[in-house]
């Protein structure tokens, strides 16, 4: 323990949590104001948070607790990983639970639990999305953890902290070939995972083209509110790690005020870029159909195979 | 007095009691006594095998010569550090299942060999020479033959099963025969000996590769997987647990043994065959367990899978060590060892809630079993613990050896050479991809079967079994929790009996609530983890409960977007893989069709005629004296 970690175990998840609504509300203007449209402005997601937390709580038929749970472990695995990994600063708080490994493992983790509290319904829309969802999930997930192994074994390290530190120190490996194959592959196996397009469409209003919103039809109120808090919260930490881990600067290395104040507004302005950029890309690109995820996918994971053997051979 | 060589001979003397037992005519012995005379019998079996093992862990040898019980050979035990993971995890199993079938045992037969089976498999990792060895492995392949064919009136599938893996463990203790006798025909028939010996590479490669085949088969390990998910969807469950999670555990025991032990590690091919091995049975058993609707064939081939990561451990460890690099090594084979532990535990847990699925329901098939978690809550959590802990998710216990194998994966050093450079990537991504497709499978598993709405009457009507039962599951589940909290507890004992093996230093990992690796940077924290998540869980339970303290949940109807009736089918959820065919249609029908025809072409020699005949014989004399003459 020391300070940097504890400020940054309090400041990570605070922020990442408050500011997750706003990243949503950005990216649903942005894309608005490229479609043509006025949009609802970037504070359009707080409103509806508060609308549906003021909502009563509803119990499907024939759910069981799996079901009501599922919203609050997708939330408490984000939140870890929010404590755990090296957003705003270079220390994390908890040194031995900063593994990507485990940060990769509990991100998996969360969206299990809602694949399973949407199968818990017992619904044809349930079933279909958490089917479809644990199915890109199968094949996300070995993208980013080869993605990622493929930074560490350059580092010699699979903790997060050491990943981002030895980056600081040398900051040429960025360019390498290793590293923008990883970074290509992480950047689709993240949208794949938070189901943004050409995976899934998340402003789609037809439930049966969906993979997210099929599995999560049966939420209403506030547990619809904790799935949607976390799916964004989920969706800021994926693009701060994928910031961090290969243009870490900003990321604050001592416990000054003036560097954990550069460490947070780095953090924010990575974010937004790359939500922005998500964005821009979403407007351009059709949602493919669901039988070509997987080849999608495969591509991404032969890219982060290659990322791995060139970290190898190329070190 | 030797810790583990007492255990352990009491365990054999517990295990051929509760044999008698089981055996004993109903005259003699009520068969309401009878099932928990044989299966407390089983389970105190396994439970001196534990003892004997974690005293092996700790470093209690032990070595006894007894020349008069066999003849030729005699008796030679053994019993070192590296006996003592594979004695626990076949012990582990045991107890779970000997309390099991208690409550779920009805056939005699079964009830009498079910302890011999664990006497054998206890034996095996103990036996020190050629001849225990073979003997010992002997039995397992054939009281594990006669539990597969219990319940043969039931099904002619029951038949099938049984010559499959009759033919395919004779197969193997073929190749092991073979392979060791060539071993002990040059040194002779103890380990030390062995060890001493120094044969020619060209016949240790030999040796290597015949017992490979032996040891694979028994590990089922694709392609040599194809009796496994016959044999195991086709024994009773308590059997079909105690092979799927100690049995196949003691294909890596045989190839640490032989490979790296007897054979003193060998060249690099050899690993990376096995590497080979491993990584196709990782990938290949969890992609087709990922689209099975056969609940025991589903974990039958997640089975293959575990086996296949245990295999990619040892490879990986042959190899570094081979290459030289003995800290590296002694990770990878600890990340195995770990591997073997779990797999025992959680594979244990996961057959016999299925068991008790099956034994309520009457049906094992996904498509008619759903909503048990009311009516079997009990089961449901256990196997919901069961497939948390075998799909390498926090805080499970498979997640923590494969952090162990990875971390060995990345450390090496890059531009280690071109061999190194292609297997460990392929590796990593063979890890990786085996992680995503455990989660799918037993996620899928577990939401189809427990979760959701009953698909049939059976699943309907299922009632939660005894206590007995359940306290059979909750051994299981006690053993997998432990490993996944505390793997610290074990993890010492078995980076020495790694480093032991490899003849690596000593420290491989050690810490007591943060695993830390000797020599290599990695540190990591499953304990921490676990209570971080839970401390997360609780604020987030804990403020939902706060913030809507006033307001009660209201029941309603589901809504599913204004859709009809709940889907019947669990396959709308099958990942398509590959056709019905797998690894039987491609590859074992063609080499059986091969073999039949040349079969048939050797009927041509024999036509009938004697005169051919004796036109043979005089033609081989011939041939023989032509030969003798040239060469003598």
């Amino acid at each position: 323990m020391n300070v940097l970690g504890i400020i940054a175990g309090v400041v990570q998840p605070v922020l990442l949590l408050a500011g997750a609504p706003l990243l949503i509300g950005v990216l649903g203007s942005v894309r608005a104001r490229l479609e043509g449209r006025i949009g609802a402005g970037v504070t359009a997601p707080y409103r509806e948070l508060r609308k549906l937390f003021a909502k009563e709580q509803i119990d499907p038929g024939g759910t069981s607790e799996v079901f009501r749970l599922a919203p609050l472990l997708l939330l408490a695995t984000t939140v870890v990983v929010a404590v755990v990994a090296p957003f705003v600063a270079s220390r994390p708080a908890i040194g031995p639970a900063a593994d990507l490994f485990a940060v990769v493992a509990l991100l998996v983790l969360g969206a299990v639990a809602l694949v399973l509290g949407g199968l818990d319904t017992g619904t044809a829309y349930g079933a279909l999305g958490a089917g479809r969802r644990l199915t890109i999930l199968a094949l996300a997930e070995p993208t980013l953890l080869v993605a990622i192994l493929a930074l560490a074994t350059r580092a010699g390290s699979t903790n997060l902290a050491t990943i981002v530190t030895a980056t600081l120190d040398e900051p040429l490996r960025v360019v390498s070939p290793g590293s923008l194959l990883a970074a290509a592959a992480l950047v689709v196996a993240i949208i794949a995972e938070t189901g943004r397009r050409p995976v899934d469409d998340p402003a789609s209003l037809a439930e049966a083209t969906m993979v997210h919103g099929a599995a999560e039809l049966e939420y209403a109120g506030p547990d619809l509110a904790i799935v949607r808090l976390a799916s964004g919260m989920r969706l800021a930490v994926m693009l701060g790690l994928l910031a961090n881990l290969f243009v870490p600067w900003g990321i604050a290395t001592s416990a000054a005020p003036v560097a954990v104040l550069v460490g947070v507004v780095a953090l924010v302005v990575k974010i937004l870029v790359l939500g922005v950029l998500v964005a821009v890309a979403e407007v351009f690109v059709a949602r493919l159909r669901l039988v070509r995820v997987p080849e999608l996918l495969a591509g991404s994971f032969v890219l982060a195979l290659l990322a791995v053997s060139a970290s190898f051979f190329l070190a | 007095m030797n810790v583990a060589a007492t255990f352990l001979a009491a365990a054999a003397v517990l295990g051929v009691l509760a044999a008698l037992a089981g055996a004993l005519p109903d005259y003699v012995l009520k068969p309401n006594l009878r099932a928990p005379a044989a299966g407390f019998g089983t389970a105190l079996t396994g439970a001196a095998g534990v003892v004997a093992g974690i005293a092996a862990m700790t470093g209690d040898a032990y070595t006894a010569d007894v020349p008069g019980l066999l003849p030729l050979s005699g008796v030679t035990i053994s019993i070192d550090a590296l006996s003592g993971p594979f004695l626990t995890a076949v012990g582990v199993a045991a107890v779970a299942a000997g309390v099991y079938a208690v409550g779920d045992a009805r056939s005699r037969v079964a009830q009498a060999m079910t302890p011999l089976f664990v006497v054998a498999m206890l034996l095996v990792p103990a036996a020190g020479g050629v001849g225990t060895f073979l003997v010992c492995w002997e039995l397992v392949a054939a009281t594990s033959l006669v539990l597969v064919l219990v319940e043969h009136r039931r099904s002619p599938e029951v038949a099938v099963a049984g010559r499959w893996y009759a033919a395919l463990s004779q197969l193997g203790f073929l190749t092991v025969l073979s392979g060791l006798l060539m071993l002990a025909g040059q040194a002779g028939d103890s380990f030390a000996a062995l060890r001493d010996a120094s044969p020619s590479p060209a016949a240790r490669g030999v040796v290597f590769v015949l017992t490979l085949v032996g040891f694979a088969a028994a590990a089922g390990v694709a392609p040599l997987h194809i009796w496994l998910p016959r044999a195991n969807t086709e024994a009773p469950s308590a059997a079909a647990a105690l092979m799927s999670a100690a049995m196949v555990t003691l294909g890596g025991y045989g190839i640490v043994r032989v490979g790296l032990d007897l054979l003193g590690g060998g060249t690099r091919w050899w690993w990376l065959g096995v590497l080979a091995l491993g990584v196709l049975s990782a990938v290949a058993g969890l992609l087709r367990a990922a689209a099975s609707t056969d609940l025991k064939r589903l974990l039958a081939r997640a089975t293959i899978g575990g086996s296949g990561l245990v295999l990619v451990g040892i490879g990986a460890a042959g190899l570094f060590a081979a290459a030289g690099d003995r800290v590296l090594a002694g990770v990878a084979l600890t990340a195995a060892l770990l591997q073997v532990l779990g797999h025992a535990a959680y594979t244990a847990l996961l057959f016999l809630a299925t068991g008790s699925v099956v034994r309520a329901t009457g049906t094992r098939d996904l498509e008619t079993l759903g909503g048990l978690r009311r009516k079997m809550p009990v089961t449901t959590a256990a196997f919901g613990l069961g497939a948390l802990a075998a799909s390498a998710l926090p805080p499970g216990t498979a997640f923590i050896s494969v952090w162990l194998l990875v971390q060995a994966l990345v450390h090496v050093p890059p531009g280690t050479g071109t061999t190194v450079g292609v297997a460990v990537p392929v590796a990593l991504a063979a890890v990786a991809l085996s992680v995503g497709l455990a989660v799918a499978a037993l996620g899928r598993a577990f939401g189809i079967g427990f979760l959701a709405r009953p698909r049939s009457a059976a699943a309907e009507q299922a009632s939660e079994s005894p206590p007995v039962v359940l306290a059979g599951l909750g051994l299981a589940g006690l053993a997998s929790l432990v490993l996944a909290l505390g793997p610290t507890l074990v993890l010492p004992a078995l980076g020495e009996a790694s480093a032991l093996a490899v003849g690596g230093g000593d420290h491989t990992v050690s810490g007591i609530i943060t695993v830390q690796l000797g020599g290599i940077a990695g540190t990591f924290s499953p304990l921490i983890v676990t209570i971080a998540l839970a401390v997360a869980l609780a604020l987030a339970i804990g403020g939902a409960r706060l913030l809507f303290r006033n307001r009660t949940r209201r029941a309603v109807s589901t809504w599913d977007g204004g859709a009809g009736p709940p889907p019947r089918r669990a396959t709308t959820f099958a990942v398509p893989v590959y056709g019905d065919g797998g690894t039987e249609g491609r590859v074992w029908r063609p080499a059986l069709a091969a073999l039949n025809a040349w079969g048939r072409a050797g009927r041509l020699l024999a036509t009938g005629s004697v005169h051919r005949y004796v036109g043979y014989g005089f033609y081989a004399v011939c041939g023989l004296l032509v030969v003798l003459a040239v060469t003598r």
